[in-house]
């Protein structure tokens, strides 16, 4: 590799070379580093991948991205806080281009009722088509049908609960709800379909049936308790809730940050945990990193000395040793997020954690993880190691700058 | 432009080991005109190397003045000695003077590119100079696969490439057997003559001072005999 008009400047050339003039070393740190690079872009993607799949599962599990309520329905959701349907201006709000579904349900607690068992549920009166795109419902019916209509006579529930009511499908239930006189309603449903979900608390938590047949059961009229709305951008509900707000400033308006203040921390410890392991990896890394150059430059004193000799400028001395270290950063960055690639693009069929599900479950982990790129994570890991590493290498490269005893150059 | 190269006025050093002060020299004067080929002599620990390379600037003296090429070296900071060095000076030491990452050709390239020269004249000034030390075929190898004397000639190469004002050269022979030695002389002598350039080196071996043209001995740090030789 001569150094011509074409050929790169003289303090790349030497490092270049310097670089394999050990390259066992050279090899290993730069591996090590990669190796942190890769773990730290790969844990990122399957962390956040695991988040966002929690995230979006939840806001499915019936909460949305905006929930519409009478005020007082939050801190105790009975049917006293029930609201009329959308008017017509709240309709014209709902109708705007970033909302992507809404419906409005009535959601009440209430007993159901087998001839062997009963349990306490969460009665849901829905539009059948209104939930789509809105709530996991629609796609979770395994066995029997969906509910038709807002007048469907039929229950649809979850097949835990099934099991537990020791009912299936096309058997009769009870269910037992406070009306809004304040008296025990009851009535009989026919199970139509049965529903599978994760989580499968779920499953034992909600029992479906149509909107108008909830609302006659519960002489509710045409109210309903809640009406919740799906956005196109999950992370920017502001202007949403501002046109809603402004269309029904009676009502309680609140996107599922304030909803579900779990989810927001959910999302926040998974950015710390990630922050711990990026500077743990680094902390590794930088001292392989430093413990490497500074060995590098004690060995070179001589040399360093002999430039110092030949009148090197000490920038060029220091400029070279800092090129040393961004050529091997550079080589690792590269190598360790081809190799994330290669993993996250290996694992796109998801992670089966299936056989430690029932205890991760518990803790809100789906069985099955799909990594998720998360650009901000990778660019955040390679900043940090790109930054962090440069940082890491001015000692070594001062210490090469530095003034050279002559007797280092001179004494055989 | 002073027609001395090298000018000492009262130059002292003391190395201060702990506390410990060693005398290495002791009130040096001396002049070194243009186109001089002197040699420092005397025996071990004299001070030789101490006196090279304070004229070199990689020291600083205790006392005294220092002018190389009309600039007080003495008074000079990093940047600019530093810059002295590039376009004045010229260094052979004893052994590992070149880059060991580097070709021959590269090595001698290696002032000339810091210098700012094209990569066209570098390359030509480097293969002409290579056929000066005879050296023609082995541009292209590394310091590790050449000889001894083969190292000092492309040290001397480069020393010499760029034409500085002077070159100085600690006990270049030292590592070298005697024949080695008398054709790098030879090469010395004929550089000193063709290129406008002073030589000042320091020796033990009784070869060199026979090539040079002036003799300067030295003893604990002093001056003890200057002479010139026919
Ligand atoms: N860095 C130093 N620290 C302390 N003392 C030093 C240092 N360098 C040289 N000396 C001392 O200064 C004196 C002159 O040393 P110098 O190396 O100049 O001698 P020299 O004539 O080159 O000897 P040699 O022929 O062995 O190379 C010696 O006494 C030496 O021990
Ligand atoms: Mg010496």
């Amino acid at each position: 590799m001569p150094f011509d008009a074409g050929s790169p400047p003289l303090v790349v050339t030497l490092a270049w070379r310097n670089l394999w003039r050990h390259a066992r070393r050279t090899l290993m740190i730069l591996f090590a580093f990669a190796l942190g690079v890769w773990s730290m872009v790969v844990i990122a993607a399957i962390s956040r991948g695991s988040m966002e799949q929690q995230l979006d599962k939840a806001i499915l599990t019936l909460t949305g991205h905006i929930q519409l309520h009478a005020p007082g329905y939050r801190d105790d959701p009975a049917i006293e806080y029930r609201l009329a349907p959308p008017d017509a201006l709240l309709r014209a709000a709902l109708a705007g281009r970033e909302v992507s579904a809404w419906a409005s349900r009535v959601r009440v607690p209430a007993v159901i009722a087998s001839e062997r068992e009963s349990a306490g549920v969460t009665l849901v009166g829905i539009d059948p088509a209104g939930e789509r795109g809105l709530s996991f419902i629609p796609a979770a019916v395994t066995a029997g049908r969906y509910l038709e209509s807002p007048d469907d006579q039929g229950l649809v529930l979850g097949r835990k609960l099934a099991e537990r009511l020791e009912t299936g499908l096309g058997r009769r239930v009870v269910l037992m709800s406070q009306d809004v006189n304040n008296q025990l309603g009851d009535r009989g449903f026919r199970v139509v379909g049965l529903f599978d979900t994760q989580p499968r608390q779920a499953e034992e938590a909600y029992v479906f049936i149509g909107r108008a047949t909830a609302q006659q059961m519960l002489k509710l009229n045409d109210a309903v308790t809640e009406i919740a709305v799906m956005i196109r951008d999950r992370d920017r509900p502001e202007a949403t809730l501002d046109r809603l707000r402004a269309a029904a400033p009676g009502l309680d308006i609140e996107p599922w940050t304030v909803i579900e203040p779990l989810l927001v921390l959910t999302q926040k410890i998974t950015d710390v945990i990630l922050i711990i392991w990026y500077a743990i990896v680094f902390a590794a890394m930088s001292f392989g990193l430093i413990n490497t150059l500074l060995m590098a430059v004690f060995e070179r004193t001589r040399e360093f000395g002999l430039f110092q000799a030949l009148g090197m400028p000490p920038r060029h001395i220091l400029g070279q040793v800092l090129v040393e270290s961004l050529i091997l950063l550079l080589l690792a960055l590269l190598l360790g997020n081809l190799a994330a690639w290669a993993t996250i693009a290996s694992l796109k069929g998801g992670i089966d954690l299936s056989a430690v599900a029932e205890g991760m479950e518990l803790v809100g982990i789906a069985p099955v993880i799909y990594p998720a790129w998360a650009p901000a994570d990778m660019l955040a890991a390679n900043a940090l190691v790109f930054v962090l590493g440069i940082a890491a290498s001015l000692y070594p490269a001062w210490r090469a700058a530095r003034h050279v005893p002559v007797e280092a150059i001179t004494r055989v | 432009m002073t027609e001395h190269t090298v000018i000492l006025r009262n130059v002292s050093k003391v190395y201060h080991q702990n506390t410990l002060a060693v005398q290495a020299l002791t009130d040096i004067n001396l002049d070194i005109p243009k186109k001089e080929l002197a040699c420092l002599s005397g025996p071990s620990g004299s001070g030789k190397s101490t006196l090279l390379n304070l004229i070199g600037g990689l020291d600083k003296p205790t006392s005294g003045e220092i002018t190389v090429d009309g600039q007080r070296v003495d008074l000079l900071g990093k940047a600019e000695l530093a810059a002295l060095r590039l376009h004045k000076i010229g260094f052979v030491f004893q052994a590992y003077n070149l880059i060991p990452v580097l070709t021959a050709r590269e090595n001698i390239e290696f002032v000339m590119q810091l210098q700012g020269i094209s990569a066209a004249e570098r390359r030509a000034r480097a293969m002409d100079i290579l056929k000066e030390v005879d050296l023609t075929g082995l541009e292209d190898r590394r310091p590790g696969e050449l000889s001894g004397g083969q190292q000092q000639r492309v040290a001397v190469a480069r020393a010499i490439v760029s034409e500085p004002s002077l070159v100085l050269a600690d006990e270049p022979t030292a590592n070298l057997d005697s024949k080695t030695a008398q054709a790098l002389m030879e090469l010395l002598v004929h550089m000193n003559q063709e290129h406008n350039v002073t030589f000042l080196f320091s020796t033990h071996d009784r070869l060199v001072m026979d090539f040079s043209r002036r003799l300067i001995k030295l003893h604990d740090g002093r001056i003890v005999d200057d002479q010139r030789r026919t």
